[in-house]
């Protein structure tokens, strides 16, 4: 097992090391500067610009400080927000965004599983049906399409909740972000908890739990629940994937201050050190908590727990 | 279980079997035709003002059929020209990565080994990074237009397909005829072109149709964003974007282009289904 997750720590150094130099990369590979679109500068205003920002050097020269201050956490100085590092800008953002996509994830798990699990048991039965049918609509229906419209009838129609903004000390603004979040890994989870423990179902020891006598809660709860999990837990890693993608689109829509709201600026204003800096440490969040989901799938399988060589 | 054999023949029955499948089917021909055809036949174009009819409720004023946006103009034209610039989008890139995919996982898998191994692992590190992020950066760097949307997706795009490529093609170089092809002279280039290739056809054409909603969900995510297909271009994912804002007052500006968005999503994934119950023998 320690040997599993060294082996995993160290596999995902070289993906962040592609993930920095690929940004780094494609953004020096644009045509023109990050200062073009201003209007034409004066030369030697735009030659001060470029030593300010470092650009005068060598691409090599300006890699190496770029890594030199990612390893101190410093994410250089935003091209178009000109008061604010993008350290500063990611460090206001992230935690509105761990915290909704964190809710979205626990909601997730909280409504789906046993959502899954209901209608496994009730298999073919109308509610099974119903369920099913709604998890299709979950999974297929888009982010951006399911956030309007919660908005328009829970904030617009019926004045349950409000439409947008976010202060401090108002949760209610952040239950339609989170349930907009939360609802296509609702439906996912349902779906994949269902078809797994229908399969489990079918297994030799359940039938051998059955043939045995033991109670209907106890087969569910000892014997097939645990194994019929273990699709879902690999299935956490993409869940936050999605959520990650997702809090773009539900920061933007009910403007939450969010780090998804400052890379949708950033992407609309074309600065360029913002959007790197964002895209790596949501790649980089992306790849920890995805390590953390096959952590814990190893740790439940006890065929890869007890492994003692890979 | 063939008695007019062929997988082609007995997949098309079972496909016309599979209502669901057909009826998504004739919807997705149907919206083709529409979006294609459609804005030559109606009278406005998609940037045109009609100053009488601003932000007009369907059927309320003549000749929108279903109504007008704050400008004015007509919203069944530009939603139809935005259907047609997703579909559009999503078609090229799906080309772009079968294309990639399947030279790609085809190679990979006909000369296994090291080569395999280094190709795979590419393929892997692609994989790794976190793809709709790295199409952000791109628009971002190349500038907001559809062929950067096109290429940035498209160079994501390829890498499930050349897995899966891959995986049929390691299974089917141990079959017999592959071997009749090599006893009978053929080379490496002509095996994969002719004997490889024709096999892999049926989870490839699944696997694209079921691209093809994929990438429409992207290109939408990013037009929403206001990071993917720039105004005055109509696309499905500038004018959800649109009517979300204008909702309170317009609802129609919202539930037309979304409405139309999960159609299109639902019949391609239903098609896609449809195609992979029909071509793959072994659940039947």
């Amino acid at each position: 097992m320690l040997a599993y997750i060294a082996r995993r720590l160290l596999g995902a150094i070289p993906t962040l090391a592609v993930i920095v130099t690929l940004s780094f990369a494609m953004t020096r590979l644009a045509p023109g500067g990050p200062f073009d679109e201003e209007q034409a500068l004066p030369p030697e205003i735009r030659a001060n610009l470029e030593v300010a920002y470092g650009l005068d050097q060598p691409v090599t020269v300006q890699f190496g400080r770029y890594l030199a201050g990612l390893l101190h956490g410093d994410f250089g100085p935003s091209y178009k927000f000109r008061d604010f590092t993008v350290t500063e800008l990611i460090s206001s953002g992230l935690p509105v965004s761990l915290a909704i996509g964190a809710a979205a994830i626990l909601l997730a798990i909280a409504v789906g599983i046993p959502a899954g699990i209901f209608a496994a048991l009730r298999q073919d039965r109308i509610a099974d049906r119903v369920m099913m049918a709604l998890a299709v609509a979950g999974i297929s229906v888009p982010v951006f399409v399911i956030a309007p419209f919660l908005a328009l009838v829970f904030g617009i129609w019926l004045h349950w909740l409000p439409v947008a903004g976010w202060a401090p000390g108002r949760p209610g603004d952040l239950v339609l972000p989170v349930v907009t979040l939360a609802l296509p890994v609702i439906a996912y989870l349902a779906r994949l908890t269902r078809g797994s423990l229908l399969e489990v179902m079918r297994a030799p020891w359940i039938r051998a739990a059955r043939a045995r006598g033991l109670p209907q809660h106890r087969i569910l709860l000892v014997h097939a629940l645990p194994a019929a999990l273990l699709p879902v837990v690999s299935y956490l890693g993409p869940a936050v994937a999605a959520v990650l993608t997702g809090s773009l689109v539900v920061e933007t829509i009910f403007g939450l201050p969010g780090m998804g709201r400052h890379l949708v600026q950033g992407a609309l204003n074309r600065d360029y050190t913002l959007v790197m800096g964002m895209v790596i440490v949501y790649a980089t969040m992306m790849i920890a908590l995805n390590l953390a989901a096959d952590l814990i799938y190893a740790w439940l399988d006890p065929r890869i727990r007890r492994e003692r060589r890979p | 279980m063939s008695r007019h054999g062929g997988l082609w023949r007995d997949a098309l029955h079972r496909l016309a079997a599979n209502r669901l499948a057909l009826a998504s089917l004739a919807i997705l021909v149907l919206m083709t035709a529409a979006a294609s055809l459609g804005p030559l036949l109606l009278d406005y174009r998609q940037d045109e003002i009609d100053w009488a009819h601003m932000a007009a409720a369907p059927f309320s004023a003549e000749g929108h059929w279903l109504g007008t946006d704050r400008l004015g103009r007509d919203l069944l034209v530009r939603t139809l020209h935005g259907l047609r610039v997703s579909m559009g989008i999503a078609l090229l890139a799906t080309l772009v990565s079968l294309a990639i995919g399947v030279t790609w996982g085809a190679v990979a898998g006909y000369l296994r080994g090291r080569t395999d191994a280094l190709m795979m692992r590419f393929v892997d590190v692609l994989y790794a990074l976190p793809q709709v992020f790295f199409v952000i950066i791109l628009t971002v760097v190349f500038g907001r237009s559809p062929a950067t949307l096109l290429v940035a997706i498209g160079a994501f795009g390829w890498l499930t397909m050349a897995r899966i490529v891959r995986g049929q093609a390691l299974a089917l170089r141990e079959r017999e005829f592959v071997d009749a092809a090599i006893v009978g002279g053929a080379g490496t280039a002509r095996i994969v072109a002719r004997h490889i290739i024709p096999n892999l056809l049926g989870p490839v054409i699944v696997y694209a149709t079921l691209t093809v909603p994929q990438v429409i969900l992207v290109e939408s995510f990013l037009s929403f964003l206001g990071i993917g297909i720039q105004e005055p271009l109509a696309s499905l994912g500038n004018l959800i974007a649109d009517g979300a804002t204008e909702m309170e007052t317009a609802t129609w500006m919202l539930v037309v282009p979304a409405g139309c968005l999960v159609l299109l999503v639902f019949c391609f994934n239903f098609l896609g289904d449809g195609l992979r119950d029909a071509l793959d023998p072994r659940d039947h």
